[in-house]
């Protein structure tokens, strides 16, 4: 088949989507008022090592000063990959067609 | 996979810079040779770097209740094998130290021996091993893709267990609550990144066969069938 791999795709992400969406309604409803679900692994493993009294002996040498600039940087770095993958498929399907 | 800045002691931090500099070594000489001999691969090594790009920067929700991100190492393993693609996995991981304050520069051995080094590896023998067997070049890619980041999970878990062995149970004990928090979170991302990963490769045998087969990742014959087969 054609699309196969496409089909494949498309539903292990919408079951994908649908999983986050009951998992999230169930962690709502027990969740505490300031308590935040859907943090990150790295810092959950971060907080494990603190918690047996564990300091950590430097510290990043800047720091994205809040959320926003954060979200801008790795919105960043997800745009200049994009950009990349789109210009290079792009250049590829242009020569295939004008040599054809 | 992400150990923080300041988050490895002593000698830890320095063990994993001393075990991944040969590699990082000998990518810059691989990427160098390639550059010389193939240079129509150029544009497609820029892929391979531009996923690790992408997927490293995607933090998604999986069904532990928090997130993680895929490493997107996989392509760049089978197409370029693990020495080039530790390379890139360096970029990326200096872009996060330096600007995101995501990972960091004492960290950055042991960050990229477990997402530059041993993922890709792995990735590579099992894209190798499906090859010889003969198995389809897709299923095989989304095999290497998912494997190399599961690995690199696996990998951080160990790196954290040898360097905070628990009081009780030792590192064993240790690399099983690590394990726990990384892991499990990360079986369906790899599943996802898996499949991703194959859906390019297969756009890539449909409109650069040549290239593929030039840096001898695919031959001829199978080119042919692939394109058959899915396109």
């Amino acid at each position: 088949m054609k699309y196969t791999l496409e089909i494949i795709v498309a539903v292990v992400i919408i079951a994908f989507a649908a999983i986050f969406l009951v998992q999230n309604a169930a962690i709502q409803a027990e969740l505490g008022d300031d308590e935040e679900a859907w943090g990150g692994a790295d810092g959950s493993a971060a907080d494990l090592i603190e918690e047996q009294g564990y300091e950590p002996w430097s510290n990043p040498v800047w720091e994205p000063p809040s959320g926003e600039i954060e979200s801008l940087l790795f919105a960043l770095q997800a745009a200049i990959g994009a950009f990349v993958i789109g210009y290079v498929f792009g250049l590829w399907r242009g020569a295939k067609n004008t040599s054809s | 996979m992400h150990i923080m800045e300041g988050f490895l002691p002593s000698p830890w931090w320095q063990i994993w810079f001393i075990l991944s500099a040969p590699f990082v070594i000998m990518g810059f000489y691989a990427l160098r040779r390639m550059v010389h001999e193939n240079r129509e691969a150029l544009p497609l090594l820029a892929v391979a770097g531009a996923f690790v790009f992408v997927l490293s920067s995607l933090k998604l929700p999986s069904v532990t209740g928090s997130c993680s991100h895929p490493t997107g190492t996989g392509l760049g393993s089978v197409l370029f094998g693990p020495f080039i693609t530790s390379v890139l996995a360096l970029i990326v991981l200096v872009y996060q130290a330096l600007f995101l304050a995501h990972g960091g520069f004492s960290t950055l051995g042991a960050n990229l021996f477990s997402m530059g080094i041993a993922g890709p590896v792995v990735a590579y023998a099992i894209f190798v091993a499906g090859k010889k067997a003969g198995i389809n070049e897709i299923v095989t890619i989304f095999f290497a893709a998912a494997f190399a980041n599961i690995i690199t999970y696996v990998v951080t878990s160990l790196q954290l267990a040898l360097a905070f062995p628990a009081e009780v149970g030792g590192i064993m004990a240790s690399f099983v609550a690590f394990g726990a928090i990384f892991a499990i979170t990360q079986i369906p991302l790899a599943i996802i990144e898996g499949l991703v990963i194959a859906l390019v490769f297969k756009y890539i045998v449909q409109l650069k066969p040549e290239i593929l087969i030039k840096i001898g990742v695919i031959t001829q014959e199978r080119a042919e069938r692939l394109r058959e087969g899915w396109a």
